[in-house]
């Protein structure tokens, strides 16, 4: 067999392994899966589908880290049960959705005949700023006074009610 | 789920959960590559060696694809939303394995060593193939292992214990780790009992694992633990340091302690187990070293391979001349290689095709071969930790990292020893190397990790409607 043969085939043959272990890694790339987030509402954005497209495929957790490391110098950093069965609860806000209710695999399970199993959950936006958002509860949640009918940001400090048990973010 | 946001531009975005997609297309694709590969070197090797195409291509292809295609269709119809990657990389890495055996057959300096070990290793790969199928299908649900936490500790006992048995007891150049089995050949149960371990870590530490990391003192930074909760890790590290001892097989005793400091460190987080854990086995390996004449040997073939190589040479018993020429053969294969079918590897004569394979990969596809070889046992490795990251019950995380981790300690012990980075054990390079105990339980090894990526990947069912969704009370104005 000619020397130029095997020199091709040798050379061949590892960019074959190196095209194996490129398409391998490839597919670990398409593979992260998270949620989906879709883009509506605009006009501007419905007529750009791709770009909605590529929003897809980012993975809620990085958006989740560079919102939280936005945060300004006012940001909560933990969330606290100020009254009510879990009364001195604390969770820190670490950039993840916490969600209230019974139902048991709620972040803060609520042990409250007033409150629905998935009662509210409280996230950030894209700013690091904290939106709590009523899920269609039957005796609603309330912010400072007001019963809450959109996702609402969150003042520092403000009572935020779900039946008897009021939770407020604090620094 | 499904809610609506408002950010400051005034955009609206839903954010719902993707259905996962089950992959296995992809799958099916990358095994196609992963056959072609292999027998793309084949037909490498043959015109290298014999000027041409090997007589044995077709059926050799056939087979191969044949192995593949089984396992596809078992993960298709058992593990629907199994990891796409573990097979096709598994699967290449047998067949180039396959390869390069055969063409150390092919070396009439080699061939009164091991005639005709390609075969045989064709049949273990069926062996392996045929226990990853059984494993998909009658392991419905890894978390039925959990039941089975003390047994297979037992079960891991008794198959480290059986080379030291006398009627079974097979010891082979010094290391005692194989069993005869009448009629069958030898076998090396100490792969097998790294499953069964695993599942013992796994069951163990999960129920364990808060009294380890939370009951400890702060001192220094560190979290030290309790004494009493120390017991279990002196347990296994009295364990580990026993097999060094008496079946005098450094690489065996490594993999088990180093597997438990893993999962240990995944199931508490506390960085001070590692830092005891490198402590103890530092402590017992120098201990060990310090008495035992065959590990001494391996710290002196390590520390001074050309002294070693020399001493051999002068016919003086007890010395190796193998980690010289390994060295030898990853230095003359350059960045490329020679080729395959093309080196002087064979000339490490006994081992070549099982303790010292990477060898002939390093000097025949060089340092570009030898780098895409380690990425595909990283590629494994990696998506094991993947699945442990995506499974969603404690014991399952902790059985794919354990299972992950021991695969890569493996990988690390055998490559480390070979390139000369830590002292050589008898141990093989998973699905590679010659032997079939190694190739059968490393398959099914990748069977129970597909098991525990199909649990974790498939999509979670509809949320139940609530039981107690009436139960709320409504506040009524009074």
């Amino acid at each position: 067999m000619s020397e130029l043969t095997l020199t091709v085939m040798r050379l061949g043959f590892l960019a074959v392994l190196w095209l194996f272990v490129i398409v391998a890694v490839q597919v670990i790339r398409s593979d992260l899966f998270g949620t989906r987030v879709t883009q509506r509402g605009s006009r501007r954005e419905a007529a750009r589908p791709q770009q909605a497209q590529r929003q897809q495929q980012a993975p809620p957790q990085q958006r989740q880290q560079s919102a939280g490391g936005r945060r300004g110098r006012n940001a909560p950093t933990k969330l606290v049960v100020s009254e009510g069965t879990l009364t001195g609860t604390t969770v820190a806000l670490q950039g993840q959705t916490i969600t209230l209710g019974r139902a048991h695999d709620s972040t803060i399970v609520l042990d409250d005949d007033y409150a629905s199993s998935r009662h509210a959950r409280i996230y950030p936006d894209r700013d690091g700023q904290w939106i709590v958002e009523d899920l269609g509860s039957t005796n609603g949640t309330y912010l400072d006074r007001s019963r809450l009918t959109t996702p609402t940001p969150i003042p520092l400090g403000a009572p935020i009610r779900i039946g008897k048990t009021v939770i407020e973010l604090r620094k | 789920m499904s809610s609506t946001t408002n950010s400051p531009t005034h955009h609206t975005s839903t954010i719902g959960s993707i259905g996962t997609p089950s992959r296995r297309n992809t799958e099916l694709a990358l095994l196609v590559f992963a056959v072609v590969i292999p027998v793309f070197a084949y037909a490498n090797v043959g015109l290298a060696i014999n000027d041409e195409l090997p007589a044995g291509l077709l059926s050799y292809g056939l087979g191969l694809g044949l192995l593949a295609g089984v396992g596809h269709l078992a993960v298709r119809k058992f593990a629907p939303y199994a990891d796409p990657l573990l097979l096709p990389l598994a699967t290449l890495l047998n067949g180039l394995g396959l390869v390069v055996i055969w063409r150390l057959d092919q070396s009439k300096r080699l061939s009164a060593n091991y005639p005709d070990a390609a075969p045989r290793q064709l049949l273990y790969s069926a062996l392996g193939v045929a226990l990853l199928v059984a494993v998909l299908i009658f392991l419905k649900d890894h978390r039925v292992l959990q039941r089975y936490t003390y047994i297979s500790m037992a079960g891991a006992m008794l198959l480290l214990v059986l080379p030291l048995i006398p009627g079974i007891s097979a010891p082979t150049y010094g290391a005692k780790i194989w069993i005869k089995i009448p009629g069958l050949g030898t076998l090396q149960p100490g792969e097998f009992a790294k499953i069964a371990l695993a599942v013992f870590f796994a069951g163990y530490l999960m129920v364990k694992r808060d009294a380890l990391a939370l009951a400890s003192r702060r001192f220094m930074g560190l979290y030290l633990p309790r004494g009493r909760d120390l017991g279990p890790i002196l347990v296994v590290w009295v364990l580990s340091i026993l097999i060094l001892v008496f079946e005098t097989d450094l690489g065996t005793s490594l993999l088990f302690f180093g597997m438990f400091i893993i999962m240990l460190y995944v199931a508490t987080e506390r960085t001070s187990w590692i830092v005891f854990g490198l402590l103890m086995s530092a402590a017992g390996a120098v201990g060990v070293a310090s008495f035992e004449p065959h590990v001494q040997q391996r710290v002196q073939a390590w520390l001074d391979p050309m002294n070693e190589y020399l001493l051999s040479r002068k016919g003086i018993y007890g010395h190796t001349e193998q980690s010289m020429q390994a060295l030898w053969a990853f230095g003359s294969g350059g960045t490329l290689g020679t080729g395959l079918g093309q080196g002087n590897s064979d000339l490490i004569g006994f081992a070549a095709n099982s303790d010292f394979i990477l060898a002939t990969f390093g000097e025949e596809l060089g340092l570009a071969g030898v780098m895409a070889i380690l990425l595909l046992y990283g590629l494994i490795v990696e998506r094991g930790i993947r699945t442990s990251l995506a499974a969603r019950d404690p014991f399952g995380k902790l059985l794919a990292v354990g299972l992950s981790g021991a695969f890569a300690l493996q990988v690390f012990v055998v490559a480390g020893g070979v390139m000369g980075l830590i002292p050589l054990t008898g141990m093989t390079l998973p699905f590679v190397a010659y032997g079939g105990s190694s190739v059968i339980a490393n398959w099914a090894l990748i069977g129970i990790l597909l098991r525990i990526s199909d649990t974790a990947r498939r999509p979670a069912p509809a949320p139940a409607p609530n039981p107690d969704a009436e139960m709320t009370q409504v506040v009524r104005p009074s």
